[in-house]
């Protein structure tokens, strides 16, 4: 029985705890495995599935398509087209000659740009080229590259190009909005991108679709308040007319008077939004509400509506504006065509300053103020338009007489075009101001009553007035509608004094008189062609647009139809005073 | 008796394991349908917004007037030679 007695070799006797201590070890390790694999695939379950899966699975971002914006008549002024941008991963684009030289040419880059991009290995995304056409993204996608992906973005393209630039504006190159409505309206118009999870292969082609995560919400369409064919007229009639007088700048608004709408807003200099190459900021400036100027004798009317609602005037009061000049505290207003005794209405006909002025001072400084203020200046427009510019209305209390003397006539105070044509709505409606949109209003928007229906129809009387035969702006008429408006003639202001020979000319009226449709508002910039006063040079800009505008929207005509070549047009407009 | 109620587990188990299969595979097959249906929307979508753009182009005033002018010799009626209609206004 005893092994060790026949054979001497094992008869070495081991100690039993040897094998004991094997076994206790061996057990060891399986247990070991055992808590091992349990720990993997009970507790770290869920963190290696989603590692392996990351292996293959990806989350794709689907773009949403950015709003159309359409006019008020439902055309598309702002449209998203895709385009496909040309990207690759360098680790993974490993390309042969050849395939570098047809890549090149496709794509219309460099042979060098290409090879230096695709060289920055330590990169895993550069882009080849942004924005190429859908026909070109097809023949990179026919080279079946290694590690050259496509990946789709929008271009937005303005059909309507410069004439719409400064209201629409236009968004950057990853579809943010970055200038006007583009802007303002960017969270609406932008839509939520979706996702969705798919399977891809080494090569990161896309394998299989797995599922959808989120489905990508298009932006919301926007519809604004212009009409594109008045927006084409008035933007057409101010490019020729600040040609034509080699002006710095214009600007026009068209306001629809019964709800308050901006119908046309243009800008001089432009800018073609679809091609932005070289564009300086001087022509993205969207001038009509982001500019201010003194508005010069456009304003007036409202020391005019101020004094008549005060009750200090009628409108058949005698004012004495003999010499043609008038001293106040120590500077001196002048009228260069002295006009002796006038009534108030021909102080706005002929646009007398010291008439203006000697009306201004019989009234409290704060019921001026309380005019301008009621009817928005120093105050921002609301309009929508980014960049709105306030204007300049100084604390009544801080006036002294010569201040209010001259703001009378629209000096020492800057309103943009966009508050001067608001301004305007209210002799036009008979007494009310509305708030302005650039969006279509459904429903009407309540007004808010500013100054009595008869002061209202006064001043309308007055501004009739002034662009007949005897008045400012004889060339402000429009053959089959009543007319009525105001011209501005102003020195421009260069380094804190005012130029000699720098004027704002400008022009504002709505029409037909009897039932008024719209206001238009023209400022001509620094006009240097000869011509600077507003009758001469921003009349004829108004006159052209609103009968166009009337006639297109079929409005009854209130007054005979005479043609161009009658002399009512060609009346000699009364110089006004800058 | 306990072996044959295993045997029975054990073959619904693996009945419901590949029908779990099978309806996966359904669902991708329907999604990948899905995807290719929306690619078709897509397409769509794009080529109208094409052709609306293209249209919006052609319709341009700017065109119309230049075509109007000088292709057609067309003009503006003078202010004397237009008359206007006044129909009771519509309800």
């Amino acid at each position: 029985m005893n092994y060790s007695a026949r054979n001497p070799a094992l008869s070495l006797k081991l100690e039993g705890w040897r094998s004991r201590l094997l076994l206790v070890l061996v057990c060891l390790g399986f247990v070991a495995l055992a808590a091992r694999a349990a720990y993997l695939q009970g507790i770290r379950h869920d963190f290696l599935q989603q590692k392996g899966e990351a292996r293959y699975s990806r989350v794709i971002e689907l773009p949403a398509n950015r709003g159309i914006v359409f006019d008020r008549h439902g055309e598309a002024l702002a449209i998203s087209t895709p385009m496909e941008s040309v990207w690759a991963s360098p680790p993974d684009a490993i390309l042969s000659g050849t395939q570098l030289g047809k890549l090149a040419k496709i794509l219309r880059v460099e042979k060098s740009e290409i090879s230096e991009r695709l060289g920055d290995k330590a990169r895993g995304f550069v882009y080849l080229k942004r924005q190429v056409s859908p026909d070109l993204a097809a023949a990179v996608t026919a080279l079946n590259l290694p590690g050259v992906f496509l990946r789709r973005e929008y271009k937005r393209y303005y059909p309507a190009g410069e004439v719409m630039a400064h209201v629409l504006g236009f968004t950057g190159i990853d579809d943010t909005g970055q200038e006007g409505l583009e802007f303002a309206y960017q969270d609406s118009l932008a839509g939520l991108p979706g996702a969705k999870r798919v399977i891809k292969d080494r090569a990161g082609h896309i394998v299989e679709d797995v599922e959808s995560i989120r489905l990508p919400q298009d932006g919301k369409p926007l519809t604004l308040s212009i009409d594109s064919k008045i927006q084409y007229l008035a933007y057409r009639e101010l490019r020729d007319a600040v040609k034509a007088n080699r002006a710095k700048a214009g600007s026009i608004v068209v306001l629809d008077v019964r709800t308050g709408e901006v119908v046309a807003l243009a800008s001089l200099p432009d800018y073609n939004p679809n091609n932005r190459a070289g564009v300086k900021p001087a022509q993205t400036r969207n001038r009509p509400v982001v500019d201010m100027f003194e508005p010069g004798s456009t304003l007036k009317p409202f020391t005019i509506a101020a004094a008549l609602e005060a009750g200090k005037i009628t409108p058949s009061t005698i004012i004495s504006t003999a010499p043609g000049s008038l001293k106040i505290g120590g500077r001196t207003i002048h009228d260069a065509h002295p006009q002796g005794a006038i009534t108030v209405a021909q102080v706005i006909q002929k646009s007398s300053n010291v008439g203006s002025a000697k009306i201004a001072l019989s009234l409290p400084a704060e019921a001026m103020w309380d005019m301008f203020n009621d009817v928005g200046f120093g105050a921002l427009p609301h309009s929508g338009l980014p960049g709105e510019s306030t204007g300049k209305l100084r604390p009544f209390k801080t006036w002294r007489p010569i201040e209010q003397a001259t703001m009378s006539y629209g000096h020492g105070i800057s309103v943009s075009l966009l508050q001067l044509a608001r301004a305007y709505v209210a002799f036009a409606s008979g007494g009310e101001i509305r708030p302005i949109t650039m969006l279509k209003s459904e429903a009407a928007i309540e007004g808010e009553r500013i100054i009595s229906e008869r002061t209202a129809r006064a001043i309308t009387d007055m501004l009739e007035m002034a662009v007949q035969p005897g008045g400012t702006a004889p060339k402000a008429q429009v053959s089959g509608y009543r007319v009525a408006g105001k011209t501005g003639t102003a020195h421009k202001q260069i380094g804190g004094r005012y130029a000699p020979d720098v004027y704002v000319s400008s022009f504002v009226g709505f029409a037909p008189v009897s039932a008024p449709r719209f206001v238009i508002a023209v400022m001509i910039d620094e006009p240097s062609a000869g011509q600077y006063y507003g009758g001469t040079v921003a009349a004829p800009v108004f006159s052209k647009v609103m009968g166009d505008a009337l006639r297109s929207q079929g409005v009854v005509p209130d007054a005979p139809l005479k043609e161009w070549s009658d002399p009512m047009f060609s009346a000699p407009e009364v110089k006004e005073e800058a | 008796m306990i072996t044959r109620i295993n045997l029975v587990l054990l073959i619904l188990l693996v009945a419901c394991a590949l029908s779990v299969v099978t309806s996966q595979h359904r669902a991708r097959k329907t999604f990948m349908e899905l995807v290719r249906q929306q690619d078709i929307a897509d397409a769509h979508e794009v080529e109208f917004d094409r052709l609306r753009l293209e249209q919006r182009t052609w319709a341009m005033h700017s065109r119309i007037e230049k075509v109007a002018r000088i292709n057609l010799k067309m003009q503006a009626p003078e202010a004397t030679r237009i008359r206007i209609l006044n129909f009771p206004s519509r309800p």
